[in-house]
């Protein structure tokens, strides 16, 4: 009934080894090899809103370049290519976006396309702000009303965004009715669906989200919610093991005419989500 | 959840491309996952579970914590580990296939090694005295008692595959749930959920339930027939 220590187990043990390792890094470094490509950090609104599914194969098409996108919020995007673990960011933060290329993070930073903040909040509209233009005079009646209202809370560009108008409004957000989620775009409109909650939204992420159940825009057109895109390479004299060429390649690609005009042909239900305007455009 | 069976049926019935790229990511990551803990994880929980030495209590308490280690936590220290910043960032590991394999090992090692400790110890009280009348020192005596307690220790490997298999929170860290290269079964139901396509993503997590039922049944079945062949 009893076995002891075989040949037979050893070679069972070496061969299980053998596979684990490969398993572990075989692929990756296959994969390397054979075709080139490049990582993105970027924001959670770019790829809910389908963009990336849309624009990437065009580009991967011409120039036989991979390209894999991590998305997270702008904070943590920017933070991921700090630690040179993106080859290329694109995120939607001006100002962080040229602090980042300040510290020497970033080689150069450019526009690439803009669409805008909204303000969504429940058919009931319990702040009474429906139809308004003025997003701070809005998100200041919601304040004062204490409706619902509920937040990203994940230091991303919306999140961002959102406590700029809160600031200019003059108010300190707190309360029962301030609700922040830590949580993507499109888990924050889930929620925000669910509890009946104001919430500021990029029209992108809006546009593409199917399950809004009583949400509506009632705040939009404010010039203040205007939303810009940019793209950065991250500095291979940071971290050499940034892929400067083929990232380059991206970057050119994103603001040539063709990269444009592939962002201007994203539409959802015929509605276009992003509006190029690279400086170059050609 | 009609809308999620038809979305499921749908998937399935197409044989969905991306789909079936999905499954087999997810299959294969965390099998590796799994035949790398259990590789680690069966020798050294049967040694733990015969070996006597100074302080074996609180490390089989700590190993016993272990199986309910955030996943989270561990996609955390996982990411710093292979991070370019990182001890291992050299590598180039972070954000491939390879990242979400460790991550979850370092998950399913703790309930591997844990079981397979307490079924060896009990073998061992009840066969280590036979075993030694017949010469077998406790080195030489753990593939014995692996080998005797495997209709057992399966169980063990499956509660590991189950934990690797439902897992989210390591690997949307250290994969970046990247399409087409590191997005799992979990991973894109988390995606669906954010993008608000309830229906899809609860039909993919039909899929995943399915799955799992299939080699839970498959293990079950391959046991009997083992016991069947063996005439227990």
């Amino acid at each position: 009934m009893f076995r002891t220590l075989t040949r037979r187990h050893l070679l069972a043990l070496a061969a299980a080894t053998g596979f684990a390792t490969a398993a572990l890094t075989g692929p990756s470094a296959a994969l390397a090899a054979d075709k080139p490509f490049i990582t993105v950090a970027s924001t959670t609104s770019t790829e809910a809103s389908g963009l990336f599914k849309h624009l990437l194969p065009a580009f991967t098409a011409r120039t036989g370049i991979e390209v894999r996108v991590v998305a997270q919020g702008t904070g943590q995007a920017l933070q991921t290519a700090k630690d040179g673990n993106a080859d290329v960011v694109f995120v939607h933060d001006k100002k962080a976006e040229l602090e980042f290329v300040a510290q020497g993070f970033g080689v150069k930073r450019q526009d690439v396309m803009y669409n805008d903040f909204i303000l969504a909040g429940p058919k009931a509209d319990p702040a009474g702000i429906k139809g308004g233009k003025d997003i701070v005079a809005a998100m200041k009646t919601i304040a004062g009303k204490s409706a619902p209202f509920a937040s990203r809370g994940d230091d991303s560009g919306t999140d961002r965004a959102e406590k700029r108008f809160w600031k200019e409004a003059g108010v300190a957000p707190k309360g029962d009715w301030y609700r922040e989620l830590g949580a993507g775009m499109g888990q924050t409109l889930n929620t925000a669906a669910a509890m009946d909650a104001y919430t500021l939204s990029d029209r992108g992420t809006w546009l593409s989200f199917t399950n809004r159940q009583n949400l509506e825009i009632v705040v939009q057109g404010d010039p203040r919610l205007f939303n810009q895109y940019g793209v950065i390479l991250v500095n291979p004299g940071r971290h050499p093991t940034v892929k400067a060429k083929e990232g380059q390649a991206f970057i050119d690609w994103l603001v040539s005419k063709d990269g444009q005009a592939a962002i201007a042909d994203y539409k959802v239900g015929g509605e276009q989500l992003f509006f190029p305007n690279a400086a170059s455009g050609s | 959840m009609g809308d999620a069976f038809a979305a499921a049926l749908a998937l399935i019935a197409g044989a969905d491309e991306t789909l079936v790229e999905i499954v087999l990511l997810s299959l294969r990551v965390t099998l590796s996952a799994l035949l790398l803990a259990c590789v680690v994880g069966l020798p050294l929980g049967a040694l733990l579970g015969i070996v006597r030495f100074p302080g074996r209590g609180p490390v089989v308490v700590l190993i016993n914590a272990l199986m309910g280690f955030p996943p989270v936590v561990a996609g955390l220290l996982v990411y710093l580990l292979l991070s370019r910043t990182g001890p291992l960032g050299a590598l180039g590991l972070l954000f491939t296939p390879g990242a979400m394999i460790l991550a979850q090992s370092i998950l399913i090692l703790p309930i591997v090694t844990s079981i397979t400790r307490q079924v060896v110890e009990d073998l061992w009280a009840e066969y280590g005295e036979q075993l030694r009348s017949l010469g077998s020192g406790r080195l030489r005596a753990v593939p014995t008692l692996l080998w005797d307690g495997r209709h057992s220790l399966v169980t063990g490997v499956l509660a590991g595959f189950g934990r690797a298999s439902a897992e989210v929170g390591a690997v949307i860290i250290v994969g970046g749930n990247i399409a087409g290269h590191t997005r799992t079964m979990t991973t894109a139901i988390a995606l669906e959920t954010s993008k608000g396509n309830l229906a899809l993503a609860l039909g993919l997590g039909l899929i995943l339930m399915l799955l799992a039922l299939a080699i839970n049944a498959a293990a079950y079945g391959a046991g009997r027939a083992a016991r069947r062949s063996a005439g227990l």
